[in-house]
């Protein structure tokens, strides 16, 4: 027997061995249909663009967030006493601790960059619109899930900014009427954010939010391959679809032509990850602030008390609202419903068409105003409210910058509340009946 | 299609826009003579923190044979900066009562460890700098850095047998040495810029490692790009 048949005869056997493993797999598990289902023939239309790559960014961000976070857990100890040393332990004695670390941290913030540029392509193409809107909402549910673990991580490391931020969180909850000092009370497990605090918060970092993340992940990718993919076109793949095979004409499978064209943003997202990692772990003070390097000191309030960037926007309308009646509570309001106005797009858009592409003037002018309402009360948020200093008298000596920030505030709710109508009276391209590349 | 184009570019400008942010101080800061590969300057450093910092203010996170990693050998770790017994491999403690040190100072001083991660090293440099000569103080020292309103400091100038005395210009807000104490304002500058050196090392010690690193990584990733580029061509040759 030559050396060539002698090998051929080994493959023969190695892939029939590996067929029958996955005949047997497949008789008890619906392993190979569901690879078809998801990957190799689920078509997705080919004329995915660069807003097209946040969406498995996410995801990948998702699996890097909780491998690291499993690592980080095995060091750091969640005890008012002990988190913030243990917190430099891992930086300086566990190995390669402080890559694990400046990882997680990173990809606390990078989650919002990617999650931010995802929710912005739906916006844009019109992915909320029917038959998506389970996928939007599954997807604004995750963006929620996201800022409370955001939120909860960002006590653990026990740090000035840590802990005054989460009495101001914890706060806002006290001003809801009647019940407000309970709620707040009961989040905290203490009058005041303490060590019991810092211990259910960090079960609900670790275990609690993580499971209902997973969940709606898998909700949210259940529902996009039940309906398919929108695209930059906003035109329906599934109505014309090739006669024998039943294939939709511009659907190409996912596997390999969209798994090989995301590995191209993975390596792209990748770069820039490792420049903020190895580079600038920090970001200027915008990913760790300066403030969380001193201990949480319950006597000491920072003079200026910041969330973390990706809060801001949101912050920033907390602060513009003014009081009523002497209470906040219009504010804290304010706040939880420009984060939940996201949900009520799907029904809010009456527009004959979904993508960008087709719209008219008026649609594109209310984006772009929305766009940079979210941006300067982003960058407001950041800053204390008298760093424009003051108007004169005759605008009674008002902070220059609260005078902006609620202007934006007014532009960002009425992008949502006047949407029933400017999508209805703009002026649409006709739609075509393929995607256009 | 151009209008998406132009958000996404004016969407990529912004993300890289907090590079260039940093944060505004009150006070005017120095610019602090930071070199972490100056083994040297570290090592000098680390002298005059262990010796003149390191009675008051700990520096709980960082341990002392970490000092191998900046040229200094155990030997000389054990004899010049042991001096209450301590093995090499503990961190730099201190013996003072936190609860007696409020009562002596007003104030516990702060563990040093990650203390220009927290107010950044011209900060440092600039406070170490910034004492003067205030009679009205419980201390007789003030320094405008720490407080940029009312000058007021309650650790008393540890250094002042090196810097001497300065007085302040209430009008100008200038400092002048009226009295030179055993160093030149140079050497005591380098004094306090290697002290400085040595507490940025200290903040973040795998920082050097961190940032040599990062090349490696970023030559992998950029031939990773490459190559996902051109796989990405081949699989998409058929597809328009």
């Amino acid at each position: 027997m030559t050396q060539e048949t002698h090998s051929k005869q080994n493959k023969s056997t190695l892939s029939n061995a590996l067929n029958c493993t996955l005949n047997w797999v497949d008789a008890r598990f619906p392993l190979t249909s569901n690879i078809k289902a998801h990957l190799t023939e689920y078509y997705a239309p080919k004329n995915f663009n660069f807003w097209y790559f946040f969406g498995s960014l996410a995801l990948l961000v998702l699996v890097l967030q909780i491998l690291t976070g499993i690592f980080l857990t095995m060091h750091y100890k969640p005890d008012a006493d002990l988190a913030f040393g243990s917190v430099e332990y891992i930086m300086r004695d566990v190995p390669w601790g402080w890559l694990i670390r400046y990882m997680h941290s990173t990809g606390a913030s990078m989650f919002f960059v990617v999650v931010y540029l995802h929710m912005f392509r739906g916006i844009i193409y019109g992915s909320y619109r029917n038959p998506r809107e389970l996928i939007w909402l599954f997807g604004v549910a995750i963006f929620l899930a996201l800022m409370g673990e955001a939120f909860f991580g960002y006590l653990l490391p026990w740090g000035q900014m840590s802990y005054w931020g989460a009495q101001v969180i914890v706060n806002l909850f006290s001003t809801i009427p009647f019940i407000g000092p309970d709620v707040s009370e009961w989040l905290r497990g203490d009058y005041l954010v303490s060590d019991a605090t810092l211990n259910r918060f960090f079960a609900f970092h670790v275990i609690a939010l993580p499971l209902v993340l997973l969940g709606l992940v898998v909700a949210h990718l259940i529902a996009l391959h039940e309906v398919g993919s929108n695209n930059p076109d906003g035109v329906e793949i599934k109505k014309l679809k090739d006669k024998k095979t039943g294939i939709p004409l511009d659907g190409i499978p996912f596997h390999p032509y969209y798994t090989v064209k995301d590995l191209v943003g993975v390596s792209a997202f990748l770069i820039v990850f490792t420049v903020i990692v190895f580079f600038a772990p920090e970001m200027g003070g915008y990913f760790l602030e300066a403030n969380n390097f001193v201990p949480a000191d319950p006597l000491k309030t920072p003079a200026h008390i910041a969330p973390v960037w990706y809060f801001t926007p949101y912050y920033s309308i907390l602060r513009a609202v003014p009081p009523i009646l002497n209470s906040q509570f219009p504010g804290v309001a304010a706040m939880g419903l420009s984060v939940v106005a996201f949900a009520f797009l799907p029904w809010l858009d009456k527009s004959p068409v979904k993508s960008i592409r087709y719209r008219g003037g008026l649609y594109k002018a209310w984006l772009a105003a929305f766009v940079v309402s979210f941006l300067v009360l982003g960058y407001l948020g950041t800053v204390p409210s008298n760093v424009w200093g003051q108007f004169g008298d005759w605008l009674s000596g008002a902070d220059r910058a609260t005078v902006v920030a609620r202007f934006f505030t007014v532009v960002y709710f009425l992008f949502f509340a006047l949407m029933p109508w400017y999508t209805a009276k703009d002026k649409t391209k006709p739609v075509p009946e393929r995607v256009t590349g | 299609m151009k209008i998406v184009n132009r958000l996404r570019n004016t969407l990529l400008v912004l993300l890289t826009l907090p590079l260039l942010a940093i944060a505004s101080e009150e006070a005017r800061l120095d610019k602090a003579p930071i070199d972490a590969s100056d083994y040297a300057s570290l090592q000098r450093g680390a002298k005059t923190f262990v010796n003149y910092c390191l009675n008051c203010h700990s520096a709980n996170y960082m341990r002392y044979n970490r000092l191998l990693e900046i040229g200094l050998t155990e030997k000389q770790i054990k004899e010049n900066l042991l001096f209450t017994g301590e093995k090499v491999g503990d961190t730099m403690k201190v013996a003072m009562d936190k609860k007696d040190a409020k009562k002596w100072f007003g104030a516990a001083p702060p563990d040093l460890s990650v203390e220009v991660r927290a107010r950044g090293a011209d900060w440092v440099y600039s406070y170490m700098r910034g004492f003067y000569r205030d009679t009205t103080s419980p201390t007789g020292w003030g320094n405008c850095v720490f407080d940029p309103v009312y000058c007021k400091v309650s650790m008393p100038h540890v250094l002042y047998e090196l810097q001497g005395e300065q007085a302040l210009n209430h009008e100008t807000h200038e400092l002048k040495l009226v009295k030179p104490g055993l160093l030149s304002i140079e050497e005591y500058d380098t004094l306090v810029g290697d002290l400085t050196n040595f507490m940025a090392y200290m903040a973040e010690p795998a920082k050097q490692q961190r940032n040599q690193l990062g090349w490696f990584v970023l030559l992998f990733l950029g031939v990773l790009l490459v190559l996902t580029y051109r796989l990405k061509k081949a699989y998409w040759k058929e597809i328009h």
